[in-house]
C-alpha cells in the first residue's frame, strides 16, 4: 500500500495563557492519502482549526508527529477571509507568494496569471480587491494560493464569509478547480452538508479537545460536482449520519 | 446628458463657487476690518497695528536684507527639525514594532513622553547643547519626535494580525512581512504623523528661538514685544502664516505622490 501523503500520530496541543491551558488537540491519529479530498467537520470551537495550523506547521504538537511522504513537500493554505492586500491589483496579489519565496520566475509568473485566465478572472487582473465581489476575491484567494503549485491544499472554512448562493456555486468551483489540478486537500468546516458534499472521506470530530470520532467514507463518483452529490439519497444518509455523531 | 444630471452639475459648481467666494471673503473681512477699526481710532494702532502698517514693516525689512536672513534660518531649523524628527521618530517606530518586548518596556515612558510638554525641557537643552541653533533644531525634533513615534507605531499595530498569519502562510520572513504589509498598511497613519509633526516642529522652533536665539522669526517677535514695536510683531506672525501654510501644502503634495502608487 502506498504511504500516506501525511501522517499525524499522537499529536497533541494545547494553548496556553496567563490564566489557563486549554488542550485543543489530544493525540489524533490522522492520515491524508495522495490525491485525496478529505474534509474535516466538528461543533465550532472544537480544535478544526488547530490542526490545521499543525500540519502547516504554524503550530509545534507538543508531543506526537506529523510526517510527511516526501520532505520538501508543499503546502498551500487558504484562510477563511481572502485578506487580499487591497493596494495591490488583483495580479499582485496573486504572485505574492511567489515573490516572498522568491520563486518569482517568468515560467511561475506566465502559470499564476494563466490560472486568472483559466478561472474567468483574466479581465480581472487589473483591479483593485475593493472593486471584486466577495467570491472573485475568495477565488482570487485560492489563486494566490494555487500559484505555489502546492502539492497539499489546507482550506480553513473557506467559504463562510460568504453568503449561501456564492457559497453554493463556489464550493463547486473550487472542487472542479482541485481536482482538475489534481491536488490532495483537507477541508476544516463546520457546514457538514459542505463537507459531505465535498470530500472522499469526512472526519467527525469530537468537542475540545479533538478526537476523531468517525470517519465516514463518501464514495461518491468524483465526476459529480457537489451540488449535484446534494441531491443524491446517498447525500442525505451520510449528511444523516454526520449530525447524528456530532450530536451525540 | 439629461436635464437633472445637468442640473445638479450645475449645483454643484455654485457651491464650489460659494465655498470659494466665502473663503476670500473672510480674508478680506479680517484685513479690511483691521484696517478700518485702525484709520477710524476704535483701537489704537500702536497696540493691535494695522494691515498697512504690517506692509511696510515687511517691505522695510525686506529692504534691508534682514527679512530673508531671519525666514532662512527660522525655516532651516524648522525643516532640519521636521526631517530628524520625522525619521528618527519613524526609525523608533519600526524598531518599538520588530521587537514587541522592547515595545511593552518603554510603552509607559512613551505615553509619558508624549503627554509631557516638550518645550518644558528648553532651558536643559540650552544648559546641555549650548544656546544656538543646535539648541533650536534640538527642540524641533524633539516636539515632532514622539508625536511622529506614537502615530506611526500605531498605524503599524493595527495592522490585523490576520494579515500577518496569511503572510506567514506563505512563508515570509518577519522582514518581508514588513516591508509587503506592515508599511503599506501604515502608510497613511505614516502621512498623518507627518501632517502632525510639520505643525509641531515650528511649534518647538518658534519656542526655541523665543529662549536663546539672535535670529530668526520667533527672534524677531520676541524682540518686538520687548521694545514695543507691535507692527514687528504682527509682520512676523503673518509670514509665518503663510511660510507653514506652505509647508503643509508640501507634505500634502508628498501625500498625493506616496498613495498615487497605491
Amino acid at each position: 500500500m502506498e504511504t500516506p501523503l501525511l501522517t499525524l500520530s499522537g499529536v497533541t496541543f494545547s494553548y496556553f495563557t496567563e490564566t489557563e491551558q486549554t488542550q485543543a488537540v489530544a493525540g489524533l491519529d490522522m492520515e491524508v492519502k495522495r490525491g485525496e479530498f478529505c474534509a474535516i467537520v466538528g461543533p465550532s470551537g472544537c480544535g478544526k482549526t488547530s490542526v490545521l495550523s499543525l500540519m502547516m506547521g504554524l503550530l509545534k504538537p507538543q508531543a506526537g508527529t506529523i510526517a510527511f511522504s516526501e520532505p520538501n513537500l508543499r503546502i498551500g493554505y487558504m484562510l477563511q477571509r481572502d485578506h487580499l492586500l487591497e493596494w495591490r491589483m488583483v495580479e499582485k496579489n496573486v504572485l505574492l507568494g511567489l515573490e516572498v519565496q522568491r520563486r518569482l520566475t517568468p515560467e511561475a509568473k506566465t502559470k499564476a496569471l494563466q490560472l486568472l485566465d483559466t478561472y474567468g478572472l483574466g479581465a480581472f487582473r487589473r483591479y483593485y480587491p475593493p472593486q471584486l465581489s466577495g467570491g472573485m476575491r475568495q477565488k482570487v484567494a485560492l489563486i494566490r494560493t494555487l500559484a505555489l503549485e502546492p502539492d497539499l491544499l489546507l482550506l480553513d472554512e473557506p467559504f463562510s464569509a460568504l453568503d449561501y448562493q456564492t457559497r453554493l456555486q463556489l464550493s463547486d468551483e473550487v472542487y472542479r478547480i482541485i481536482r482538475e489540478q489534481n491536488k490532495t486537500a483537507v477541508l476544516v468546516t463546520h457546514d457538514i452538508s459542505e463537507a459531505v458534499s465535498m470530500a472522499d472521506r469526512v472526519f467527525v470530530f469530537s468537542r475540545r479537545p479533538s478526537r476523531i470520532k468517525t470517519i465516514l467514507e463518501t464514495g461518491f463518483d468524483r465526476a459529480l460536482s457537489p451540488l449535484m452529490r446534494r441531491h443524491t439519497p446517498a447525500f442525505l444518509d451520510l449528511y444523516d449520519r454526520a449530525w447524528k455523531e456530532i450530536d451525540r | 446628458m439629461n436635464e437633472a444630471y445637468r442640473r445638479y452639475l450645475l449645483r454643484q459648481k455654485r457651491n464650489r463657487r460659494a465655498v470659494r467666494f466665502g473663503q476670500i471673503a473672510v480674508l478680506v473681512g479680517f484685513f479690511g476690518l483691521w484696517e478700518l477699526g485702525a484709520a477710524l481710532g476704535w483701537f489704537d494702532p500702536f497696540i493691535l497695528s494695522s494691515p498697512s502698517r504690517v506692509w511696510a514693516t515687511v517691505v522695510r525689512l525686506a529692504a534691508s536684507n534682514d527679512l530673508w536672513q531671519h525666514i532662512g534660518t527660522t525655516l532651516l531649523e524648522t525643516v532640519l527639525g521636521f526631517v530628524f524628527g520625522t525619521l528618527l521618530g519613524t526609525l523608533l517606530a519600526v524598531l518599538l514594532w520588530w521587537l514587541p518586548t522592547l515595545n511593552r518596556i518603554l510603552d509607559p515612558y512613551l505615553v509619558v513622553l508624549n503627554a509631557l510638554p516638550k518645550i518644558a525641557l528648553g532651558p536643559v537643552l540650552i544648559v546641555w547643547i549650548g544656546a544656538g541653533m543646535a539648541s533650536i533644531v534640538v527642540m524641533g525634533i524633539l516636539v515632532s519626535l514622539v508625536v511622529t513615534t506614537v502615530t506611526v507605531l500605531n498605524g503599524f499595530n493595527a495592522t490585523t494580525s490576520d494579515k500577518q498569519l496569511l503572510m506567514r502562510t506563505l512563508g515570509a520572513t518577519k522582514l518581508q512581512i514588513f516591508t509587503k504589509v506592515v508599511l503599506p498598511a501604515g502608510l497613511k497613519d505614516l502621512i498623518a504623523a507627518l501632517k502632525i509633526s510639520v505643525g509641531m516642529s515650528w511649534v518647538g522652533v518658534i519656542v526655541g528661538e523665543y529662549l536663546v536665539s539672535k535670529s530668526g522669526l520667533g527672534y524677531l517677535i520676541v524682540y518686538g514685544g520687548q521694545v514695543f514695536k507691535l507692527d514687528l510683531v504682527m509682520a512676523s506672525v503673518v509670514i509665518l502664516c503663510v511660510l507653514a501654510a506652505l509647508m503643509y501644502e508640501a507634505v500634502a503634495l508628498l501625500e498625493k505622490r506616496l498613495t498615487r502608487g497605491a
